[in-house]
Formats: structure tokens, C-alpha cells, sequence
């Protein structure tokens, strides 16, 4: 065993790295949720955005062009899945399913022709003197536009929700759509919106997989990581800073226990791998303690005679 | 009462036309643990699948189906199959091996082949497997050569003997040209994902690994590769010579397209049984990828004629003298390796550090 081959910078820096898919994808879900969606079709919207991102990178030679399309491809992706459940009442569950269903089958589909193309890189920002500040420079000031923007996306959120209008409006729509159709909100509309913000949340997580974290395209590439992502939001009891608090984690045991695993620690490597699983659920099952409770209407369907 | 009479005389018509449609043509089914367009193992079960509908054209119909999980969703995916007309099952990963033989056992008529698997409990299972570890032999004599650092990263699905066997004749070839070289072994329990392939292959290059060997399924560790720069890279199942020439120098290659067509011809002719097949470089299942001008003329040419010698049987790629990890003998001097220990090979030769997880 030789901890020394560790490097804590390196690793925090990659923790941020793995963190920010789930990240993304989470907090846009965390924000349908709270509108009163359950959309399981995170993975299918992940890995549209994966390959919208891409392509569209490579062709325009763009990589924040590359993530403007993703968040597109995984908007208009929603949108189906908006269509199925607010306007001809189907099944949440049934839908989100099938949703990540044709998100795999398409994606592959798009995909063909960009198998073993290398994308253009999005460059790490510059920070002039920041970056030079011993430890705190490299961990910090040392990553691309797109994980800060995961960072300022869950603050954002948080304060959209805690203190504006629209916030209040989004958790009446989903605490009890009843109520706040008889106030005279357009509980159909405010949902769509949300369920398209989820959606580009997510395909832009995916093309954080395909440009920055992998740099490449292959079929299926998310791996379950939109799944994950749900998980996190029902553990992080719908609040924005667990939810970082948990990719965080996750991301960073994952990395974590890799680099364990190469120094040759001697904990079975049993326990490593499922150890990021066990510590976030842990973490997050005791935070939630306070007993915060799932929006009101959360799965359920509306129509305005009921 | 008139109608469902109807309905039941219907139903019998359409059974004996279907029935008599599936006399003419064999139906081949593949089953697959990640996707088509992997670039790696599954690739190359779905190449040879199209090579068995290229040689018996409409004699054969084939169906696959793609990203099936090991454990019970498999059995589903089988027994699904099987109803549905299948003649000849592929499970193309080890973990199918329980699901095949349960499914095996409901439908005798139908046969199975399972890939890297050693259950055969009913007389209509067959299993076959390439000797991949001839194929890294080759790839850790040029590894051994190749790392200037003198790690070798190895990223490693699940602790099988099929894993273990690549570790240890990976670690035996490169260890013999260059004494110095230490293996990082990185466990990642998956098959095939991307992302975390990649994880693991940075953190092996960070902790100074330059050459990185993997036994999964993705192009990944070649992109985190060619990212780090200076790294090597080999392909693993198909070619990966999208990442060719560096880092990717050279490859081990599946050919499963004669077995594919020689099975399915045997279940036509009704000559079909039960065997266990473990073929290598001799009779053409693996293959080593080209040998890109990144290595050394003479480090590929004695690769080459490693390769030739694994082929007419003149070298084992686990001749003795080996020792086991812990030091006691395993081969003595010129001894080689018997199939029944290599087929179940649970332990690591000497030099190897770590533990195999169990």
C-alpha cells in the first residue's frame, strides 16, 4: 500500500469532474419534481443530449455550441414526454420508462456516423493570479464554463424556488394542483416549462459524459447514470444543496475509491465498489431526518374537471 | 359459440402457416450484455452475426437482442426468445451462465451456446470460449517494452477466471522482458461504461501508469488516453483502430464468425452437439490487431513470431518456471499449464501485487 501515490488536488479536481453529469441531470429532475412530474426518462433525455451535444460539436466545431444543442435535443425529447402526460393523461411512470426506451434507441440511431471521432475541447477557464494560488488554485479555478454553470444552476434554483414568485408558483402547482388551478395558474403549462427545463438540465449532463468526461461517442455511454441522478433527488428529500451535496459525494467516493483501489489498499475491493452507493444514501437518509416530505401531487395526473 | 369456433380454427390455421414458414429457416438468436455499437466485445459477437446471415442468407434469420443485464432479466430475454421460435441461442457473457442452463433445461429442442462459461447441465448446452490469453501474451511483451515508467495500468471487469488468466499472462510476458514493471490493478465491476472506464484509466495515469491495458468492453481508456498524451493504449475485442496508431498500438482481436456459421450449419444438418470449445490464435479466434509503427521494429517483430509460435503450439503462454503469488510452485521448469487449472484460474502468479477480490 502506498497512499502517497494519491494525489488529494488531482482527486478533488476529478471528483468535481464525475460529479457534474449527475449534477446536472439531478437538479434539472429535482425542479420537474417539485412541479409535481415524475419523469423517469432522465437516462433517455441524458443520452440524447449526449449525442446532440456531439454532433453538434463536431460539426460546428463548438464545444458551448455543442451543449446549447444537447439542452435543445433534451428540451424537445421532454417535450414528448409532455405531450403523453399533460396533454393525453398518460401514465407518468408508464411514459418516463418509454421515454429512456426511444432516448437509447435514437440516440444510437444519430450516433452511427460519429463512433471513434475525437470532439473538440472545451478549454478549462482562466483565472489569471487565482490559478496560481497554491491548492486552492488548481482545485478551484482549474475546470470548464460548464461545471461552474452546474454550480450556479443549483444556487439558482434554490433561490428561484425559496424566494420568487415563480418558485411559489412551481411548488403550489406541485404540492396540490387542485388548489392552484382553482387560483387561476396554468397547471399544464407551468408543468411543460418544467418538465423542458429538466430536460435540458439533463441533456446537457449527458454532453458533459460525451465531450468533457469521456471524450468520445458510444452507444449507450450514460451507463445508468440518469438513474442515479433520480435516486438522488428522492434522497436529497427535493432539496437543491443536498442534491449537490450528494453528486458531490457519490462523484467523489467513485473517485475516491479508484484511486484506492490503484494505490492497492487492503480493503476488499468489494466494499470500494459499492461504498460511494452506501455512504450517499447513508448521508442523505440522515439529513432527511427533518422529515421533508415529497410534493403533494408527485406522480398524480391533472385535468381541470377533475 | 360460432365465433369462437372461428376464432379457434383461425388461430390453428395461422399456427401450422407460421409453423410451416419455421421449418424452412433456421432462426439464430444472439443475446448481447451492452450494446451493438460498443467498438469492443459485443461489436465482434454482432459482426459474426451478420457473418452467419451473410453466408446462409435466407436459409437463416437472425435476432439479437442488445444491453441485456446478467441475472434474472436474462432468463426473461431467453425464455422469450426460445418461445419465440429460436432454433440456436448465443449468450454472448459470462454472467448468462446460470439463465442459460434454467432456460435450457424448459426447452430441450432448442440448443445453446454460451460464451466463456464452463456449465454444460443439459445435453442441448454447448459453451465456447477463446484463449484471450494467448492474445495477451503478445500484448504484454509489447507493454513490458513499452512502459517507461514501469507501470502498467490494467483495468479489469469482474475477478473470473477468463479476467485473471489476461492479468497473469498480461503480467508473465511483461515481466520477462522488462523485471521492473508493476501491474495497478483497478476492479471496476462493469462490462461496459464508458464513463467510469475513463475514470479509471485518468486515475491510473495519474498515479503514474503509462502504458494501460483494460478487459472492458469500451473505446473509453483510449480517449483518456490520447488526452493524457503519452500513453499506450491497446485495442481490446475489436480493432479500436479509430485510435490507431497512437495510443493504441496494437489489439487482441475476436473472430467468432467461423465458429457462428460452423455451429449454425451443425444445427441445419442436425449434427449439432453438446461441446466445449477453447480455441486460440491456432485456429483463428483471436487475432492480434496490427502493430502500429509506435512500437520498435524489432519489439513487433518478436511479437510476431510470439504470435506465430502461440499459433502452431511450439510456445504455451504459461510455460514454467511460474510460482504463484505466494511464492509456492505452480509450474516447474518447461512444465505447462493444463486447461482444467487455466479454466478455472483464481489466483495471481508471482510479482503481482493485491489481492484477487472474492
Amino acid at each position: 500500500m502506498d497512499l502517497s501515490v494519491i494525489n488529494p488536488i488531482l482527486l478533488i479536481a476529478a471528483l468535481m469532474s464525475a460529479a457534474t453529469p449527475i449534477l446536472l441531470a439531478a437538479t434539472g429532475e429535482l425542479v420537474v419534481e417539485r412541479a409535481g412530474v415524475l419523469n423517469l426518462g432522465v437516462e433517455g433525455m441524458m443520452i440524447v443530449g449526449a449525442i446532440c451535444g456531439f454532433a453538434i460539436a463536431v460539426e460546428s466545431g463548438s464545444p458551448l455550441f455543442g451543449f446549447f444543442a444537447a439542452a435543445v435535443g433534451g428540451a424537445l425529447l421532454s417535450l414528448l414526454f409532455a405531450f403523453l402526460t399533460q396533454v393525453t393523461l398518460a401514465n407518468q411512470v408508464a411514459s418516463g420508462l418509454a421515454l429512456t426506451l426511444f432516448g437509447l434507441g435514437l440516440s444510437a440511431l444519430i450516433g452511427q456516423s460519429y463512433v471513434g471521432i475525437k470532439p473538440p475541447r472545451l478549454p478549462d477557464l482562466n483565472f489569471g493570479l487565482l490559478g496560481d494560488v497554491p491548492i486552492i488554485g488548481p482545485v478551484l479555478f482549474s475546470h470548464n464554463l460548464i461545471l461552474y454553470f452546474g454550480l450556479a444552476l443549483v444556487a439558482a434554483v434554490w433561490a428561484m424556488l425559496k424566494y420568487t414568485r415563480v418558485g411559489l408558483v412551481l411548488r403550489a402547482v406541485g404540492e396540490n394542483h387542485d388548489a392552484a388551478h382553482a387560483l387561476g395558474y396554468k397547471v399544464v403549462r407551468i408543468r411543460t416549462l418544467a418538465i423542458m427545463f429538466g430536460g435540458a438540465c439533463a441533456g446537457m449532463g449527458g454532453a458533459y459524459i460525451s465531450l468533457i468526461r469521456v471524450p468520445q461517442w458510444t452507444e449507450g455511454m450514460t451507463a445508468g447514470v440518469g438513474w442515479i441522478a433520480l435516486a438522488l433527488v428522492v434522497f436529497a428529500s427535493w432539496k437543491p444543496w443536498r442534491v449537490l451535496l450528494g453528486a458531490y459525494l457519490f462523484g467523489g467516493i467513485t473517485q475516491l475509491q479508484l484511486n484506492l483501489q490503484g494505490a492497492g489498499v487492503a480493503i476488499p475491493v468489494e466494499y470500494l465498489a459499492m461504498s460511494p452507493y452506501v455512504i450517499t444514501i447513508v448521508v442523505l437518509v440522515i439529513l432527511s431526518a427533518d422529515k421533508s416530505a415529497a410534493p403533494g401531487s408527485l406522480g398524480r395526473t391533472f385535468h381541470a374537471s377533475n | 359459440m360460432r365465433i369462437t369456433t372461428l376464432l379457434a380454427s383461425a388461430a390453428i390455421a395461422l399456427g401450422l402457416v407460421t409453423a410451416a414458414v419455421a421449418e424452412d429457416t433456421t432462426k439464430v438468436g444472439f443475446v448481447y450484455v451492452g450494446p451493438v455499437g460498443d467498438g469492443g466485445w459485443t461489436f465482434t459477437h454482432d459482426q459474426a452475426r451478420q457473418a452467419v446471415e451473410a453466408e446462409f442468407g435466407d436459409a437463416v434469420e437472425t435476432v439479437f437482442v442488445e444491453s441485456v443485464a446478467e441475472g434474472p432479466d436474462a432468463e426473461r430475454v431467453l425464455t422469450q426468445m426460445a418461445l419465440d421460435g429460436a432454433d440456436l441461442i448465443f449468450t454472448t457473457s459470462f454472467g448468462y451462465m446460470d439463465a442459460t442452463n434454467n432456460v435450457a433445461a424448459k426447452f430441450p429442442d432448442v440448443k445453446f451456446e454460451h460464451a466463456t462459461g464452463y456449465k454444460r447441465l443439459h445435453p442441448n448446452v454447448s459453451t465456447y470460449s477463446a484463449r484471450f490469453y494467448e492474445g495477451r501474451a503478445v500484448q504484454g511483451h509489447i507493454a513490458g517494452n513499452m512502459t517507461e515508467s514501469n507501470i502498467i495500468g490494467y483495468i479489469a471487469s469482474y475477478p473470473i477466471p477468463e479476467v485473471i488468466r489476461g492479468i497473469n499472462s498480461a503480467y508473465l510476458h511483461a515481466s520477462k522482458v522488462n523485471p521492473d514493471v508493476e501491474f495497478k490493478i483497478i476492479w471496476v465491476y462493469t462490462w461496459f461504461d464508458p464513463a467510469k472506464e475513463a475514470d479509471a484509466a485518468k486515475t491510473l495515469i495519474d498515479q503514474g501508469a503509462d502504458v494501460i491495458l483494460q478487459h472492458t468492453d469500451s473505446t473509453a481508456p483510449h480517449a483518456a488516453a490520447q488526452e493524457a498524451g503519452n500513453v499506450v493504449t491497446f485495442g481490446q475485442a475489436s480493432d479500436m483502430s479509430a485510435y490507431a496508431p497512437f495510443p493504441r498500438v496494437s489489439a487482441i482481436l475476436d473472430e467468432w464468425g467461423d465458429y457462428y456459421i460452423a455451429r449454425t450449419r451443425a444445427v441445419m444438418d442436425g449434427t449439432w452437439e453438446s461441446v466445449d470449445t477453447w480455441h486460440g490464435i491456432g485456429d483463428g479466434m483471436v487475432g492480434i490487431g496490427e502493430i502500429t509503427d509506435a512500437v520498435p521494429a524489432n519489439v513487433a517483430e518478436e511479437a510476431m513470431a510470439m504470435k506465430a509460435a502461440l499459433a502452431d503450439g511450439s510456445y504455451h503462454a504459461f510455460t514454467g518456471p511460474i510460482n504463484k503469488q505466494d511464492g509456492s510452485a505452480w509450474l516447474a521448469e518447461g512444465e505447462v499449464a493444463d486447461d482444467g487449472t487455466l479454466a478455472g484460474m483464481n489466483f495471481y502468479v508471482e510479482g503481482i501485487t493485491g489481492e484477487i477480490p472474492q
